[in-house]
This record gives structure tokens, C-alpha cells and sequence, in this order.
């Protein structure tokens, strides 16, 4: 590591201001913080910091992604495997999905880390490190049919559009991997539904007799309930689905890696259980169409819920600031998906829809919590002026 | 009559190097210094010139808009330096003392009968006074203010603090002095907090509180938001126990004694231990040759949280009680973000020092990371016992919003209340200073 530490030690005065590469320095920058945590040493204040910062939160993040990424990876091989007749092993199954979902990561972490570069150069800014997350969420979110040129596309806009020009990691209103996800559902609708696009090949190929390529949201849009995948397929993920999305089982490890390290909030994920469950039973008690009939802890294990409940909803920087508004902000996600699935048939999906309209009022929830703050401590002074 | 107040929130950071409760041998400092930096709400003139002699008691600055508060020499000697820095600011006044014990003489025979403004009168003179800081703001108290009550804390929660109790030692009727002239100072209440077991539990003419939890329990700004919160307009007083025995001695002999009792604190020290010396000893005749010399050290004046980065050459700060010497760690560390780190400390269960609730860590001054834009929530409420969203209010200070401040409750807060944000910080952001900037805007728009 010395011999590596001094190669970079040499090389720096040429990134650095007046060198031959400054140009590049922000790229040498995220370069060097990445192999060594810098010597930085407080200059005010405490004098010694918590071993955490921004690097750590998204690896652990990485991390609680993983499980649903492997699923994902086996789950397009099974689904490819079931719609052709394909006998494969759990192995076969595991790196035929994988050599399918590589390409979307590298382009993602690609395009996307390829405009941060830029922009904090542009900015005279260090890197800094959302996107390590967000590009791995993106593919995970999609389906795996969707053309590269696409992807790249969708992770341009989304990168440029929904995070730089607000002034880059922290300072977006709307979470980045969903703005991707919301550009190629609208530009691209035709990629992004429908019961082709879900497993691989699909598109090109006939499958064989009887094998529907629809996920549970949309067989119960087009068809009945009564088709519907197992409770058993479901919570595992043996669906055809988004690629990450599918096995509610994988998610719930990564949400339980999340909450036991406090890196993802238990209130938010809490929350929004509570909130889709209480518009389901509501929907149960009416129960006028096969819709508002299907049970209530249904929504929990179809489509993207438990997915954007865990990895979606609780991003901190477009989550609400204050530990009340997150209840509300929670509540409100789980209200709307469900209401959005069964009122709004032309789109089966809720959750994307939910999380970002939420995003958009996390900042009233939490001015509305700030304020309502500001008014106790004021009563306070003025129960105490009249005494 | 007391009553226990259960602190849940905060953080005690568990660090190698606390002091053992004994006291050993130090040298005496060659020379003494008064630094005006320590000093908040305070600005110096000279009152003596290079080469004067001075006793312990001699007033060596005093504030240009408050002439009557001063600061006196802690000992008998000659004005050896006057330093100045940028814009010929005062750096310190050095004094070399000449082994005389020459005091200022304070009349304080009646000091029981007097009335009020004549205590007041003998703090000042005596240069005891800038013990005494109010709230809000944290700043030297006004000489002229009416405090609705008188705070002290009378234990310290931070990082290897120094017992209190055992500072005090065999001075508790000194202490109890005191306390009598401090109650005199105000119509109010006089508070002391202290932990349970303490052994001042017994001190009368004073409303005792004891405080149960982690840092910052301690912090006095806590201890009153818990007791009776501070509203616009209101002003306490808060003073530090040192300087309670201070005032205690001066009403007891009618001399000033600022002898003190100090932990020598930190991994890096051989042999942490206490120290007896005098206000304003020189480092290096404190630390000496007592610490390990592995790596290169920083030596804080104060606590890690809320001290001041010194170095031998330098003097012990005016409201310190302690010094932590620490590794500096101006180190990289390989790939360190996805490191185990098994030997670093951190409230975040992405490490795993949760897992290990006894053992005690050598921390460095690294910031183990670079500073960020604000991304992670929530983490500054779990370490602050007030109902303040501390969040909210850097981010009014940041934006220069007067009305916001008030009403998110910088009257509250000084830094030491909010020192632990700063160190769960995944951003990064230096809390402490954004806060006195902000306090420092409130104080200079409304006077």
C-alpha cells in the first residue's frame, strides 16, 4: 500500500491547482479519497469525528442492495427458463440473469458516475458519492428488456435533470433512480409495460403454450384475480417483475441490514406498511370490485412496494428532515400507492408515482412540522409572559 | 430537596486515557498567561505595559465597553511578553513570576451583611468576573443584568472530564462560600446539577438537581432546558465550578488563589493522573515528558469535544480543567470507508463498536472522511436532549435568518450543547462554528 500511497503522492501536485491536470483534479480527487480515506484532521470544533461518513452510509446501502440484486440475477435466468422451456440449474439460472444485468450496471455507474465527474469538475467540487447508489438502483427498477441506449439515456436526464442542476448530492427534491424510472415509463411506454417487456427475450421470441410473461399487477389490471400468483411466488419473487423488485424475501434482509445499521429509517419503511394496509382494509370493507376485494397485505408483496418502501422511500436527502414528518411522509406513500393501484387502472404501478408526488411534499410536511415546533416554543414564552 | 432528571438522549464517546484519582507532581510553569481568545463577548485593552510588575490580582485587560470588567494576573510577577498577532490583536499577556506572594488585598470581612452591587463591586475588582457567563449567547455576563436565576453544573459528562468531585476535594465549605455569595446575586433560584452519588449532594442554600445519563447531561445549557428552558428576553447566569472555589477563597481570605486542579487526560499520556498548578500554567509544564511520543500528538486545552487545539509553547485556556493529548492522525488510511475498523469508535451500527459496550478507543483528530452537503437525517436529534430540531436551526444560521433563529431557539444553545452533533456528523459540518457565527449575528443586530 506504501508503494501505491507514494505513487499517488507524487502524482498529486500535477492535479492540483497550477498543475499540468487540474483540470482533472476532481476526478484525481475521487480517484485518491477512494483508495485512502484523506489525512484530514479537525481544524474547529471537535476534535474527533465519528468513524462514519458518506462513503460508509452508501456501501453499507450497496450492501443491503445485494441480496435483491443476486435474486434478481438468478430470477431472470428462472423466468427466461420457464417462458422458453429452458431447463437450467440454480447456478445456470444465476449467471445467465447476471451476464443480462451487467451490462445495465456498467452503463448506469457509466453515464451516471461519467456526469458527476464532470459536474463537480465544472464546479471546482469534490465527487460526491449518491450516485453509488442510485446506479445500482436504477437497473434493479427496470425491466430487463430495456435497450442500453435507453438506460444511458434515462440515467442522463435523471442525473442531470433530477439532481445537478439543484446542485448535485443533498440538494435534490426528487430521488434520482425514480426520475430515471418516470422518464422511460413516459418517453418509452411501450418498453416499460405490458407483459413482453419483463422477461429476457420475451420480446423476440415466441415462449411456449400457456406461459404469460405479466406481472401480478398487470394480470390483475387485464384479467382477474383469480390467476394470480401464489402468496408463496410472491413473497419469494418467482414473478416476472422488475428485475430487483420482485422477491419481497431479498428485500426484507437488505431492509433489515438497513435499520440495524440506522442507516435507513425504520419509521419511514414502518410507516408506509401501515399507510397501504390501512387504505387496503378500508378498500376490503367496500370491496365493490375484484380490486378493492383483493386483500390488503397483497399490495405489500406485489409490484414495487416493498422495494420502494425500503430502498426508495427512504432516501434522506428527499425523505422529510424531521422524525415527525416521516410518519406523515410514510403514511402518506402507503396510502397512495394503494389508492393509485385500484382507482387509476392505467397504471398498475403505484409506487413509483407515490414516492415522487411524496418527494414533492416531504418539504411541506416538513414545514408544517417546523412550524407547528415553532408555535409550542412560542406558547411556551407566552404561558410564562402571563404568569 | 432535589429531584432526578433522566437524560435518554446523547453519547458517551469511550475513550482510552482517563485520569486516575490521584495527584501527582508537576513542575511549576516558568511563566503564566491570559489569552484574550478565551474570553467571549470581550474586547481587550491593555491595562499594563511590558515589564510591569504585577501581583496575583492585578488587573492586566480589561473590556473597551464594560471598563469594569477585568482580567487580573493570577500571580506575582513581571509582564514579561505582550503578543500580538494579525492587526496587532492581543495574543496572550505573559507573566514570569518571582516566587513573591504579594496579593491584591480585597475588603471582604462583612461580605454576609453587604448588599448586593458591593458583591458585585468585589467579583469585578477582583477579576472573578469573567467567570460568570450569562445565557443566552454564552458571553461574559453585563454587571448591570438582573439574572432570573444562577446555573451551575456541578459534575462534567464529556470525554475523560475530570471528577468534580474529587477537584474539589477537602474545599467543599470553600465551595458552600460560594455558593452563599452567588445566591446573592440573583432574585431567582440558584441551581447546582450534579450526578446522584455525588458527595456536594449536601451543600445547602442552593437547588440541587441530580442528573442521571450520557453526555451532554452535563452541558449546563441542557441542564436548564430541562429544568426551566430560557424564552427571548430572559437572561441566566452560569459559572463553571473551578471558579465557584475561586470565589469561595477570595470571600474566605480576602485573597485571590487561583490554584487549580487539573486531569491530564488522553491515550497518549503515559500515566493519566491529576495536576495541581495555577490559572493560566504553561503546557509544557503540565505535559512534560508524560506522554508516549509514539505518534505525532495534539494536545487540546478542554475536552475533545468543546477544548482548543494548543501546543507545549501555549497556556492552558482561562475556563479549562483539563487537557486530552490525542493522536493526530494526519494519516491516510487504506480504502478506510469499507474498512471494519474494529478499533474506532462510532454511534452508527455500520461499525461495530455497538457490539462491544466496554472497551475504550483511541480516537485521532482525522475527520475519517471528507465534508459533504447534509444527506443523512435524524442523526443530531438522537444525541440532543432539548426540543430543538438542531438541524433546522444550523440551516436558519446558514442562511443569515435572524426571525428563524429566535424561533428555532438559538437563545438556548452555545456550542458545547450542540458539540456532540457535530461529532456523529456523517456530513461533516462544523457545527460549533456555523452556531457562534450565528450567535454572533444575533448578538450584533440586537445589541
Amino acid at each position: 500500500m506504501k508503494t501505491l500511497r507514494k505513487y499517488i503522492d507524487n502524482k498529486k501536485p500535477l492535479f492540483q491547482k497550477g498543475g499540468k491536470f487540474s483540470k482533472l483534479g476532481s476526478t484525481f480527487g475521487a480517484f485518491e479519497t477512494f483508495l485512502f480515506t484523506p489525512n484530514h484532521t479537525s481544524k474547529s470544533g471537535v476534535h474527533i469525528h465519528d468513524s462514519i461518513d458518506l462513503k460508509r452510509t452508501m456501501i453499507v446501502v450497496v450492501v443491503a442492495l445485494i441480496p435483491a440484486l443476486l435474486f434478481g440475477s438468478w430470477n431472470i435466468g428462472y423466468q427466461n427458463g420457464l417462458a422458453f422451456g429452458i431447463e437450467r440449474g440454480l447456478f445456470e439460472n444465476f449467471f445467465f440473469g447476471f451476464l443480462k444485468l451487467l451490462p445495465l450496471i456498467v452503463v448506469s455507474y457509466g453515464v451516471g458516475l461519467g456526469i458527476e465527474f464532470i459536474s463537480a469538475q465544472i464546479r471546482g467540487h469534490e465527487v460526491s458519492e449518491g450516485f453509488l447508489v442510485t446506479g445500482i438502483l436504477i437497473p434493479l427498477i427496470l425491466p430487463v428488456n430495456i435497450p442500453l441506449w435507453m438506460l444511458a439515456l434515462a440515467v442522463a436526464f435523471a442525473v442531470i435533470f433530477g439532481k445537478e442542476i439543484f446542485g448535485g448530492t443533498g440538494y435534490n427534491i426528487m430521488n434520482v433512480a425514480l426520475i430515471a424510472r418516470a422518464f422511460l415509463f413516459f418517453a418509452y411506454p411501450s418498453h416499460m409495460s405490458g407483459d413482453k417487456v419483463w422477461i429476457f427475450d420475451l420480446n423476440n421470441k415466441v415462449p411456449v403454450d400457456g406461459f404469460s410473461g405479466a406481472t401480478p399487477l398487470a394480470q390483475l389490471a387485464q384479467e382477474s384475480s383469480t390467476k394470480l400468483a401464489s402468496i408463496h411466488d410472491m413473497f419469494f419473487g418467482f414473478i416476472p417483475g422488475s428485475i430487483g423488485e420482485t422477491s419481497t424475501f431479498a428485500i426484507l434482509i437488505g431492509a433489515a441490514i438497513l435499520i440495524f445499521t440506522g442507516i435507513g429509517s425504520w419509521k419511514i419503511m414502518l410507516s408506509t406498511v401501515i399507510g397501504a394496509l390501512s387504505i387496503g382494509l378500508i378498500c376490503n370493507i367496500f370491496a365493490i370490485n375484484e380490486y378493492m376485494a383483493l386483500p390488503a397485505y397483497y399490495h405489500l408483496l406485489m409490484g414495487g412496494f416493498a422495494f420502494g418502501a425500503v430502498f426508495m422511500a427512504t432516501d434522506p436527502v428527499t425523505a422529510p428532515h424531521t422524525e415527525k414528518g416521516k410518519w406523515v411522509y410514510g403514511f402518506l406513500i402507503g396510502a397512495l400507492v394503494v389508492l393509485i393501484r385500484i382507482f387509476n387502472p392505467a397504471y398498475p404501478e403505484g409506487m413509483m408515482l407515490a414516492i415522487l408526488l411524496m418527494n414533492i411534499w416531504a418539504t411541506l410536511i416538513d414545514y408544517f412540522v417546523v412550524e407547528g415546533h415553532i408555535k409550542r416554543r412560542m406558547k411556551r414564552f407566552t404561558i410564562k409572559g402571563n404568569a | 430537596m432535589s429531584n432526578t432528571i433522566k437524560i435518554k438522549k446523547g453519547l458517551d464517546i469511550r475513550l482510552k486515557g482517563k485520569a486516575e484519582l490521584v495527584i501527582r507532581a508537576t513542575k511549576q510553569s516558568a511563566t503564566f498567561a491570559i489569552k484574550p481568545s478565551d474570553f467571549k463577548g470581550f474586547f481587550p485593552k491593555l491595562s499594563v505595559k511590558t515589564d510591569d510588575i504585577v501581583k496575583a490580582g492585578t488587573p492586566l485587560l480589561y473590556d473597551k465597553f464594560n471598563p469594569e470588567i477585568v482580567v487580573v494576573s493570577p500571580v506575582h510577577g513581571r509582564v514579561a511578553f505582550i503578543n500580538r498577532g494579525d492587526q496587532r490583536k492581543i495574543m496572550n499577556v505573559v507573566i514570569e513570576p518571582d516566587g513573591k506572594e504579594e496579593f491584591e488585598e480585597f475588603p471582604v470581612a462583612n461580605w454576609k451583611e453587604t448588599e448586593r452591587d458591593s458583591i458585585i463591586k468585589l467579583l469585578l475588582n477582583s477579576g472573578l468576573w469573567p467567570f460568570i457567563i450569562q445565557r443566552p449567547f454564552g458571553i461574559i455576563a453585563k454587571p448591570t443584568d438582573q439574572p432570573r436565576d444562577i446555573f451551575i453544573s456541578g459534575f462534567d459528562s464529556a470525554p475523560l472530564s475530570p471528577e468534580i468531585d474529587f477537584i474539589i476535594g477537602d474545599e467543599t465549605p470553600t465551595f458552600q462560600i460560594g455558593l452563599d455569595v452567588l445566591a446573592k446575586l440573583t432574585t431567582g433560584k440558584l441551581y447546582l446539577g450534579l450526578r446522584p452519588a455525588s458527595k456536594l449532594s449536601k451543600l445547602s442554600g442552593v437547588q440541587i438537581n441530580h442528573f442521571e445519563g450520557p453526555h451532554p447531561a452535563s452541558a449546563v445549557g441542557i441542564q436548564i432546558h430541562n429544568l426551566k428552558p430560557l424564552n427571548k428576553g430572559d437572561i441566566v447566569w452560569t459559572i463553571n465550578p473551578q471558579a465557584v472555589l475561586f470565589i469561595g477563597r477570595l470571600f474566605k481570605t480576602g485573597k485571590l488563589d487561583f490554584s487549580q486542579t487539573i486531569a491530564l487526560t488522553g491515550s497518549e499520556v503515559i500515566a493519566p493522573c491529576y495536576l495541581k498548578t495555577i490559572l493560566g500554567s504553561e503546557i509544557n509544564s503540565l505535559v512534560d515528558e508524560k506522554t508516549k511520543n509514539e505518534v505525532t500528538e495534539r494536545i487540546i486545552s478542554g475536552n475533545v469535544l468543546t477544548g482548543t487545539k494548543t501546543d507545549r509553547s501555549d497556556y492552558l485556556g482561562f475556563y479549562h480543567n483539563q487537557i486530552t493529548v490525542i493522536p493526530e492522525g494526519n494519516e491516510y488510511e487504506f480504502v478506510g470507508w469499507a474498512m471494519p475498523r474494529l478499533n474506532k469508535f462510532s454511534m452508527s451500527h455500520a461499525y461495530f463498536s455497538w457490539l462491544m459496550p466496554g472497551k475504550t478507543y483511541r480516537a485521532d483528530a482525522n475527520l475519517n472522511g471528507e465534508e459533504r452537503a447534509y444527506v443523512m437525517t435524524g442523526q443530531y436529534e438522537k444525541v440532543l436532549p432539548m426540543d430543538i430540531l438542531p438541524v433546522h436551526l444550523i440551516k436558519s444560521i446558514l442562511a443569515d435568518d435572524i426571525d428563524k433563529m429566535e424561533q428555532l431557539g438559538i437563545y438556548e444553545v452555545i456550542e458545547e450543547d450542540l458539540a456532540l452533533c457535530e461529532y456523529v456528523c456523517t456530513s461533516k459540518t462544523e457545527v460549533q462554528k456555523i452556531l457562534r457565527k450565528g450567535i454572533n449575528l444575533v448578538v450584533k443586530e440586537l445589541g
